[in-house]
């Protein structure tokens, strides 16, 4: 086991951003401590699937109202499905959620392949209601079930060399039949930096609308990270990876000039074929185009991260 | 019923019908839209606007570029048809065809200024002169301009064989099409290949026809004096 100068685990170091946000973490505390009783605001009673207990997180949820639940579960990419944005609810159903295990590996004191109840166990699951925004240019707002990745990692104890978490989907053609043509290089890979990993915003999600995932929007477990661009939101996952190096992201490696690691939502920086100024809002008609905003709006919970940084090349 | 009248009573309204099929289901779902903004969401504007789906603007400026695509298709495959089966009275078709490609070109760029763009101009300039696959989509849109003006019959006579010359244009403005087409796709470029193999097939017969046709007459009778001896006489 690796120990810093002093004795002190790696692990047992306060995340930076807890540091430096320990002011309205006590406040958050608080706040947390009075909605503690409250149900998911955000149920949707036509949903076939189990309701979740869970209870709205309101500080990190925002204002506007949800994108109805059957374009969030019937309009999205999930190119294991197939590319057509309808594709994925018409052919996820082949996909096997449970049983479902994920092996935890790389530069971590505790590894290994955990049933997914496992996993799942120790976490009180939240609603968030956040803001998503697809690198094509629309956005959402969704209604996600499930608590924050740092709360996980922490688990698992990274070592100081884990600079990256790595995600990675189920690769399995009979369950996956998009995985059978080469578009991208399957399995599908993710990845962040730790210290994006760790922000308190960046969540595992085991649902939506107050019940468990549709096999369409990732189930059994997949990656929230809301001001990035969704394809940052990795779904299915089967394995989570702390590297040194980092990850090769499956976009940043098929087109690599227009889709980068970062992935930050960036209304200055334009895509080489479209304008990320402006976003259409689904659900909301003709007329639905809208400023988008630095990092999706969550600027001043994660501006920090990127401090220095020329976002123009790291995109 | 002659073949003129077939045509004129018969075949013609059925494509102009055929034609149009596109542009009034494309209509009732931006009035189902258009009724649900406004709030009056009844069972009958959700139906229609459910023809548009979650993301209307992109499927009225997708339908639309698609339908002048598969229209500009249709129109080149006119003559490969009609030399290959004989029916000659096709091409009485043609014209329908091509300006209805035209009119589904140009609602897809109106919609892009309009809906997609928002009348933004500043980044209507930008796109155009900045983003190649915009920049050629709309060179293609302004290289149908000359051939929807000069469809009429009057056209055609004043124009003589220069009207045939200026209409080959069609080719260059399919092959755009599809080159914008395959350049939009973020990834998945199946359906353009497929696109641009059937292009290729269209042109690729024309330029078989031509080579065989130059290739059969090597001693086409020349204009001059020498190759005439029966003038000489």
């Amino acid at each position: 086991m690796k120990k810093l100068p002093g004795g002190i685990l790696p692990s047992q170091i306060t995340p930076r951003e807890v540091f430096l946000d320990r002011r309205s973490l006590l406040t958050g505390a608080l706040a947390s401590g009075a909605a503690a009783f409250l149900p998911a605001v955000h149920a949707e009673n036509g949903s076939p699937l189990p309701r979740l207990t869970c209870t709205l997180n309101s500080k990190y949820s925002v204002r506007e109202q949800p994108t109805s639940y059957e374009y969030v579960t019937g309009y999205n990419n999930f190119y294991e499905f197939g590319t057509d944005k309808g594709d994925p609810k018409e052919n996820a159903g082949t996909l096997r959620p449970k049983p479902w295990s994920v092996t935890i590996a790389g530069e971590a004191e505790k590894t290994g392949t955990f049933n997914l109840e496992d996993i799942l166990r120790p976490h009180p699951l939240e609603e968030r209601i956040y803001r998503l925004r697809c690198v094509e240019a629309w956005s959402m707002v969704i209604p996600w079930v499930g608590f924050p990745l740092g709360d996980l990692i922490k688990r698992f104890s990274p070592t100081s060399r884990a600079k990256y978490v790595e995600f990675t989907t189920l690769y399995d053609t009979r369950q996956m039949p998009g995985e059978r043509y080469p578009i991208l290089s399957w399995p599908y890979i993710e990845g962040l930096r730790m210290d994006e990993a760790m922000n308190p915003l960046t969540l595992m999600v085991v649902g939506l609308y107050g019940s468990v995932l549709p096999n369409q929007d990732g189930a059994p477990l997949r990656l929230v990270v809301p001001w990035k661009y969704g394809f940052k939101g990795i779904k299915s996952i089967v394995k989570i990876t702390f590297t040194q190096a980092q990850p090769r992201n499956t976009w940043a490696v098929a087109t690599p000039n227009e889709y980068g690691f970062y992935a930050n939502v960036n209304p200055h920086v334009d895509h080489p074929r479209w304008s990320q100024a402006t976003e259409r809002v689904i659900g909301k008609g003709l007329f639905a185009r809208q400023p988008t905003l630095m990092f999706n709006g969550y600027e001043n919970e994660v501006a920090y991260l990127y401090r220095g940084m020329d976002l123009r090349r790291y995109f | 019923m002659n073949v003129e009248q077939r045509y004129r009573y018969l075949y013609k309204p059925i494509v102009f019908a055929a034609c149009l099929v596109p542009a009034v289901l494309l209509s009732l779902g931006t009035v189902g839209v258009l009724l649900q903004s406004s709030g009056s969401a009844g069972a009958a504007a959700n139906a229609l606007a459910s023809i548009l789906g979650p993301d209307p603007v992109a499927k009225l400026l997708h339908s639309c570029g698609k339908t002048a695509l598969n229209l500009i298709l249709i129109t080149l495959l006119v003559t490969p048809v009609r030399q290959l089966t004989g029916f000659t009275h096709l091409v009485r078709l043609r014209r329908m065809l091509g300006l209805f490609a035209f009119f589904y070109a140009a609602l897809h760029f109106t919609i892009y200024i309009v809906l997609d763009r928002g009348m933004d101009w500043h980044s209507i300039v930008k796109d155009i002169t900045k983003r190649p696959y915009i920049t050629i989509g709309f060179t293609a849109l302004v290289i149908l301009i000359p051939l929807a003006l000069t469809s009429t019959n009057r056209m055609m006579r004043r124009l003589g064989r220069r009207w045939q010359k200026l209409h080959r244009l069609i080719y260059v403005t399919a092959i755009l099409g599809v080159w914008h087409y395959y350049w939009q796709v973020k990834r998945d470029v199946r359906l353009p290949l497929l696109y641009a193999f059937m292009l290729a097939l269209l042109l690729g017969y024309r330029l078989v026809k031509e080579w065989r046709a130059r290739r059969r007459l090597p001693s086409k009778p020349r204009v001059g004096p020498s190759l005439r001896p029966s003038e000489s006489d």
